[in-house]
């Protein structure tokens, strides 16, 4: 090959890089493993870490313990999927180009809402890039209004992403566990760009989405609705709600935990604002036969063509993580997608009155709830009472002192539709101070 | 022998009442739903979804799998994106249990495997990069750039200056100047030379003490690494810039040179491309992005700390510019990253690399007497050829060529990028690709060159679909299925 090159050596095909700058040392780097080597290695880093598997999972915040069907796995294990990229020739990508399309419909479907984008990095980002819209849509640069409901890592990328402009950002409280309304009233003027508000929201309290755009509208301002896939098998959809932009984490949508990612921003919005909207789009088109077939469209709004003047500066979705959605939506349909949104409600009641049965706790809200709620315990000792949970085999919940400080002696449960009645009964008991470790029988 | 029938849309297949999951009887007392719900709040009924089957969904995504090229069936040389083979012992050891199935928010004693990895890949990617501060934060390409620059700016804010402008060259990603916008800047451009380089006197022209971050992508997107970048940064660093780096194209330079050796102080990674995360039909990728000590201080919070005893997420870090996304990251795709560079080591990496750039070379020299490459007969890990004479002499565009190889069974070259070359065809075979394919594929490209034009317009003709009308569907955007 060097002799068709035309040099004598490798070393001569780095001749533009000036002497100064290469590295005349091996990087200091762990030798090479090979695959056994490297399997035994991984294998014993993952052994230090205690998983869902092994701990009983009430952790929630954003990333929940959903049960994943193995169709999700085995389709989305498939190399022509996984191994394949952006399909930029839509002649040889159809497969991922119609999966983009599927997951479109089956997102608008589930948010009532008539345009999706084919998926932004997480639920975070895709709040943000929501509010960025609103604020594209609207020509409010001014201000943007945001319920401490929603939840508080989504509110620091806000904050991140507004440093470098001239953006207010207000926040209006939840102190008995929903959104202050009048507050919120008070709060919108004809300035701001939207409203961004969670439903279910963060301490799991169920928002009143509709009044809440109602306030947005009225000021001229948009009303960007962060969701919970899960719980649109038995809540209303943002559109019939009110929202003109719905966002969402799609994790729970048939991805493991996976210590946070990677995951799924969902967004969707209403018809009018599809010119605004960031992120890769599929769209249906027919080919020079007639044949029905999809292509990456509407791409003058990205960056590739239109540079410092796109709508966003994504440039890719999270292509295999849409398709685990689209898989699991499908998969589950209408009725199992309620299923487990009502085993999730069910559930999460049991808990919290198992739990709050005895004098030491309470709920910390008087409010409707659906997969989560806070439990304040009436002692205090929150960090000492979940690590002793976790002692036991229970990841337990989630304290809420660390971005709530008035709420310091109460922590977070989630329940999704994985968690048995036994289970329950046990943490209770645990949580309770009654439990001997590893007294539950996991099933 | 396609099965048209299964790759329906999924809402076609539907029949009511089929489903592909049941879920378990609910095992605590059912209370009505609706009870302290109130009236107006819950849905009348589940949304629309369709309702399928478990073998037909299978049936459904496994056709419509086989309609997509990728890098497990077909060589895929799309420059810039660096297709290089995506090692199945990363899938399996990404999918252990032990680091699949952690909750972001678990106490720190529970995740002590997980923790060691990550901080051990931060030295790492350091080490690589030297820039030894680091953030596995960013999502994705662009999402890193857009944290560095965000890192830059509250660096500038810090000191107390307001600078606005960012400098980047012609050449450069589409997703500089959109970060670079995102993040409160000002985008300028800088010319390229005839020979593909950052012109000098343009540049110089346009230094001042407004310049907050020249931008650079080094190997640039012409395959070609910037010999001048020891001046440039000199040029920036005494007008107080900063000079980032696009680490598109690290899979040239892998223990060959560091850009924090040759004047960067700002990076990010693409571990989808250089360290053989699959790219998922398009991500999940993610961005991580290495600075200098000093401006270490800013970078997003969390990040993994250790004490010689205990691995823990350091949150406390009062300069940093915030979160920039929910959770670690994409610790899924790192993990993949960090294997990778557990196989092959220092003295491995640097094979990569150099086998990026032979096989890079080889193709070139395979294809520059009919398929001119105009900056040069040298390339690092890619290069860009041009249709443009053949556009001249028997109007073939790079695009009926790009068409065209897909009949021959090759994923087409970048096509039209860089900007600043006419009828561009990026060309990146990366270096788990055999000579034999090289050599095949150098031949195909040839065989196209010698046909006849309507052959090629024409083309594909053996793909499923074939040429779809993108006008029709940026004019009337059909963006979800309706029936009827």
């Amino acid at each position: 090959m060097l002799q068709a090159i035309g040099v004598g050596s490798i070393d001569a095909l780095f001749a533009a890089i000036p002497g100064e700058f290469r590295l005349s040392r091996p990087l200091d780097l762990p030798p090479a493993l090979t695959e056994l080597d490297l399997t035994r290695h991984m294998t014993a880093l993952a052994g230090r870490n205690a998983h869902a598997g092994q701990k009983v999972c009430f952790l929630g915040g954003g990333s929940y313990d959903h049960f994943v069907p193995a169709v999700v796995d085995a389709i989305a294990s498939r190399g022509e999927f996984y191994t394949s990229y952006t399909p930029y020739q839509a002649e040889v990508s159809q497969g991922n180009l119609q999966a983009m399309f599927e997951y479109q419909t089956l997102i608008c479907r589930l948010t009532g809402m008539d345009v999706s984008n084919a998926s932004l990095y997480d639920g975070g980002t895709a709040a943000v890039e929501g509010v960025l819209m609103a604020m594209s849509v609207t020509r409010r640069e001014s201000k943007v209004v945001v319920a401490a409901g929603v939840h508080p890592e989504y509110r620091e990328i806000l904050q991140t992403y507004l440093a470098g402009l001239k953006t207010e950002c207000v926040t209006v409280g939840a102190g008995q566990g929903t959104t202050d309304l009048e507050a919120l009233a008070a709060a919108v003027d004809e300035g701001a760009a939207c409203v961004l508000i969670q439903h279910p929201n963060f301490l799991g309290c169920l928002e009143d989405v509709a009044a809440a755009a109602r306030i947005a509208h009225d000021a001229g301002a948009l009303l960007v609705q962060a969701f919970d896939p899960i719980s649109l098998g038995l809540l209303k959809r943002p559109a019939e709600l009110g929202a003109d932009i719905a966002v969402a984490e799609g994790q729970s949508l048939g991805t493991p935990m996976l210590f946070g990612g990677p995951y799924l921003g969902i967004m969707a919005c209403r018809e009018q604002y599809v010119r605004r909207l960031p992120g890769r789009i599929a769209g249906q088109t027919t080919d020079r036969r007639g044949q029905p077939c999809w292509v990456l469209t509407l791409q003058t709004r990205e960056q590739h063509i239109r540079r410092d003047k796109a709508t966003s500066n994504i440039c890719t979705n999270q292509g295999l993580i849409a398709l685990r959605a689209a898989i699991y939506l499908s998969a589950l349909g209408p009725q199992g997608l309620r299923e487990t949104a009502e085993l999730c409600l069910q559930k999460a009641r049991y808990a919290a009155a198992q739990i709050t049965a005895g004098d030491r706790f309470e709920l910390a809200f008087d409010r409707p709830a659906f997969k989560e709620f806070a439990v304040r315990s009436r002692a205090g000792g929150v960090s000492q009472l979940l690590a002793e949970a976790g002692e036991a085999g229970y990841l337990a919940g989630l304290p809420l002192g660390r971005w709530y400080p008035e709420l310091s002696d109460c922590f977070l449960v989630a329940v999704t539709e994985k968690r048995t009645r036994q289970e329950i009964d046990a943490l209770a008991r645990c949580l309770a101070g009654g439990q001997s470790p590893q007294a539950t029988e996991k099933t | 022998m396609r099965n048209t029938s299964a790759t329906k849309l999924l809402f076609e297949l539907s029949k009511p009442g089929r489903r592909a999951v049941r879920l378990p009887a609910c095992d605590v007392p059912r209370r009505p739903c609706a009870e302290g719900v109130p009236p107006g709040m819950l849905a009348d009924a589940p949304p629309p979804l369709p309702e399928v089957a478990e073998p037909d969904l299978v049936r459904h995504f496994t056709n419509l799998s086989t309609l997509n090229m990728s890098v497990d069936t077909h060589f895929y040389p799309l420059g810039s994106c660096t297709m290089k083979y995506n090692p199945k012992r990363n899938e399996r050891l990404a999918a252990l249990s032990g680091l699949a199935d952690l909750h972001p928010y678990q106490p720190e004693d529970t995740l002590q495997g997980l923790l060691q990895l990550l901080f051990e890949l931060q030295q790492m990617l350091g080490e690589i990069s030297g820039l030894p501060a680091v953030s596995l934060q960013p999502a994705a390409g662009a999402h890193g750039e857009l944290t560095a620059l965000m890192v830059a700016a509250a660096h500038f804010r810090d000191a107390g200056q307001r600078r606005t402008k960012v400098l980047a060259p012609d050449s450069a990603h589409g997703t500089n100047p959109a970060s670079a916008r995102m993040a409160g800047f000002e985008t300028v451009t800088v010319r390229s030379t005839a020979g593909g380089v950052v012109d000098l006197d343009d540049l110089r022209a346009k230094l001042d003490d407004n310049l907050a971050v020249f931008m650079i992508t080094n190997p640039n997107t012409l395959g070609l690494f910037d010999g001048q970048v020891g001046q440039i940064a000199e040029w920036v660093h005494a007008r107080g810039g900063l000079i980032y780096l696009d680490g598109a194209n690290m899979n040239a330079i892998l223990g060959i040179a560091r850009p924090g050796d040759f004047g960067a102080d700002m990076m990010h990674f693409n571990p989808h491309k250089t360290f053989s995360g699959p790219h998922g039909g398009g991500g999940p990728g993610a961005g991580p992005v290495c600075v200098t000590e000093k401006l270490g201080a800013y970078l997003p919070a969390p990040v993994v700390a250790y004490d010689g005893r205990r691995y823990r997420l350091d949150t406390d870090r009062p300069k940093s510019i915030g979160r920039v996304r929910s959770f670690f990251g994409s610790a899924g795709v790192l993990i993949r990253a960090y294997c990778y560079i557990r196989t092959y080591g220092p003295e491995g990496l640097r094979a990569v690399s150099e086998n990026a750039v032979l096989n890079a070379n080889y193709l070139l020299s395979r294809v520059k007497d009919f398929l001119p490459v105009p900056q040069g007969d040298r390339c690092m890990h890619e290069f860009v050829a041009s249709a443009a004479a053949l556009k001249k002499a028997k109007g073939l565009t790079a695009m009926d060529l790009a068409k065209r190889l897909l009949d021959e069974g090759y994923h087409a070259p970048t096509v039209y990028f860089p900007l600043t070359v006419p009828e561009a065809m990026m060309i990146e075979p990366t270096e788990t690709e055999s000579k034999e394919t090289l050599d095949a594929f150098a031949a195909a490209l040839f065989r196209l060159t010698q046909e006849t034009p309507g052959a090629l317009h024409d083309a594909p003709h053996t793909t499923p679909v074939s040429r779809p009308d993108e006008v029709q569907a940026a004019r009337k955007p059909v963006l979800q299925w309706n029936a009827g």
